[in-house]
């Protein structure tokens, strides 16, 4: 029975008191870090052991087969001297503002006209989310259909408005444009929810005051909503932004693994993935992750600061 | 009489939404029941066709989907279970007992969330062809058993819907811990565990990139990357395309059909909290 008393005395703890304990031997606490285990073996074997191997190998080269070489900064030099990486990390940055800016207005336009609507809130909040759990190689596959040069369903649409049909899939724009429709039509429903639920959080009596106060409707979005939106407007933008930079099943399913005529639907995951797996040039495509962990930890602080920044300065 | 047109209005702009995100979906259906030559006349065909049997059997001719499809449901199945059962054990254990280097662990656990999954794929490849796992279903199911975002989703949840009261009761009717973890909080955190399963169970169900690269086989593969191989190599086949697209998304909106409430209230619930 030392067992039952070993727990009940664990379990009876107080969490929050900051009382004498027990002494107590840390093998008595061993069914605790047994829960715990899996998670951190998992971890340490698929997680951190293989991280820290990306380090080392990104100063290596190595092709898979032969022996592996140090090789210094050498990957780092290379890799900011090819332009396919520069047009990579172009291409994403470019893709990440023609999607989440749309995706976020479009979001705030509906969470506040959802919010408005009393009837069928639960139909709309619904079809708005489905976009969101369905397939994205499906989807990618529907976006480059119909956006088929000759066939396509925008173009069919162009042509019965006099509109000479556009080679969307075979231009640089066009590929850019198929590709941040996809990730809007995806993520518009989602940020709605969110944004949603934010605006459900603020306290009715600050609209009441700014009625008393006169304020139009425009006046009160602009100084009370948005303000007090301002925590869930960070969250998706820094969701958005880790999302983004990873973009990798729309433009591989959609234009292949070369990244379409210029190279314009060229991700840094896709280069990334071309890298190690297509050229098998390990220590090129380790420093290329390392690129990628750069960026989003750059991009997660700029966010950070333009939205926190704000809300001191005022 | 102004209220009410503004209310039509209103309703008009949300219907109007809907409909472009119902859209795919609607024209996959029509692609998918027609030829593609109907497609690809113009104007082109915009009601149901009679062909979706024949498209049927041209996806099943060209891929091994109910093969692929089994091996996306065994993914995905155990995956989930295995991540339900891990999460909401270490979950339990953060939220209601007290033990050495219980916040360090903590703080560890809350930091592997920030790390980007790409820097891992490399040497994660060599892991899976060291231990022999390239191309089995293991290189899938193993290293997403247990996550963070589960952990720390459930934590919360039982931090608030568990009384540490509860659990002194359970321990004197002579419960353990473990027995403490199944018979108290398994059951009271079944809305929590709904949204993870499902979090889970859809995440996995349309992971790309890893299966591409650890299903070396074409005949063990995941549905989406049997998806992937019917577009590359059938590309100018649309209607048949879509029809595998649509066949690969029916198990996936019916479980979301299931439980979407459940879903969409946890799925916005950590955003306004945090």
């Amino acid at each position: 029975m030392t067992s039952t008393a070993t727990v009940s005395a664990a379990a009876t703890e107080p969490l929050a008191g900051r009382g004498q304990r027990p002494r107590r031997g840390i093998w008595s606490y061993w069914r605790f870090y047994l829960a715990l285990s899996p998670f951190y073996v998992l971890f340490a074997v698929f997680g951190l052991y293989p991280m820290v191997s990306t380090i080392v190998l990104a100063f290596q080269r190595w092709d898979g087969l032969s022996a592996r070489r140090f090789t210094g900064l050498d990957n780092f030099a290379f890799l900011i001297q090819d332009p396919t990486f520069w047009t990579a990390l172009e291409n994403t940055v470019v893709l990440f503002f023609m999607s989440t800016v749309p995706t976020l207005v479009l979001a705030l336009l509906l969470a506040v006209m959802l919010q408005s609507a009393v009837r069928f809130t639960n139909v709309y909040r619904i079809a708005y989310f489905i976009p969101n759990v369905t397939s994205l190689v499906a989807m990618a596959i529907f976006f480059s259909s119909i956006f088929s040069t000759n066939f396509g369903l925008v173009n069919a649409a162009l042509r019965s408005l006099g509109i000479p049909q556009q080679d969307w899939l075979g231009q640089p724009w066009g590929i850019k444009i198929a590709i941040s429709t996809m990730i809007v039509w995806q993520w518009v429903g989602y940020n709605t929810l969110i944004y949603l639920a934010g605006l459900q959080a603020i306290p009715k009596d600050q609209y009441e005051a700014a009625k008393v106060d006169g304020a139009g409707a425009v006046r009160t979005f602009f100084s009370i909503t948005l303000p007090q939106l301002r925590p869930v407007v960070l969250f998706t933008v820094i969701m958005s932004t880790i999302g983004g930079l990873q973009t990798f099943t729309e433009p591989q399913v959609m234009v292949g693994n070369s990244g379409g005529t210029g190279q314009s639907g060229m991700t840094v995951v896709l280069f990334f993935y071309r890298a190690a797996f297509l050229d098998n040039d390990y220590g090129y495509a380790a420093a290329i992750a390392l690129s990628i962990f750069v960026l989003v930890l750059l991009f997660t602080a700029i966010n950070w600061r333009i939205f926190r920044g704000r809300g001191e300065d005022r | 009489m102004r209220y009410r047109l503004r209310g039509i209005a209103l309703h008009a702009a949300l219907v109007l939404a809907l409909l472009v995100f119902m859209f795919p979906f609607l024209w996959t259906i029509i692609m998918a029941s027609n030829t593609t030559a109907d497609i690809y006349r113009f104007p082109p065909k915009f009601t149901f066709g009679g062909h979706f049997g024949d498209n049927v059997r041209h996806v099943l001719d060209n891929v091994a989907f109910f093969q692929s499809m089994a091996n996306t449901a065994t993914v995905a199945i155990s995956t989930t279970l295995l991540v339900l059962f891990f999460d909401s054990l270490a979950a339990f254990t953060f939220a209601k007992f007290r033990f050495p280097g219980r916040n360090a662990l903590f703080v560890v656990l809350l930091a592997t969330m920030l790390l980007p999954a790409q820097l891992a794929a490399v040497p994660q490849f060599q892991t899976m062809a060291l231990l022999g796992w390239v191309g089995s279903l293991k290189a899938l199911i193993i290293p997403g058993a247990a996550n963070a975002f589960g952990i720390f989703w459930m934590r919360q949840y039982f931090q608030n819907s568990i009384h540490d009261e509860l659990i002194e009761a359970a321990t004197l009717d002579g419960c353990g811990f473990f027995g403490t973890y199944w018979h108290v909080a398994l059951p009271s955190a079944r809305p929590a565990l709904a949204f993870l399963g499902i979090f889970t169970f859809v995440g996995s169900w349309n992971d790309y990139m890893w299966p591409l690269i650890v299903l070396t086989n074409p005949d063990h593969v995941t549905l989406q990357v049997a998806l992937s191989t019917l577009n590359r190599s059938h590309g100018v086949d649309y209607s048949m395309v879509m029809t595998g697209a649509l066949m690969a998304m029916v198990p996936l909106v019916i479980i979301f059909g299931i439980f979407a409430r459940q879903f969409i209230k946890g799925a916005t619930e950590g955003a306004v909290r945090g």
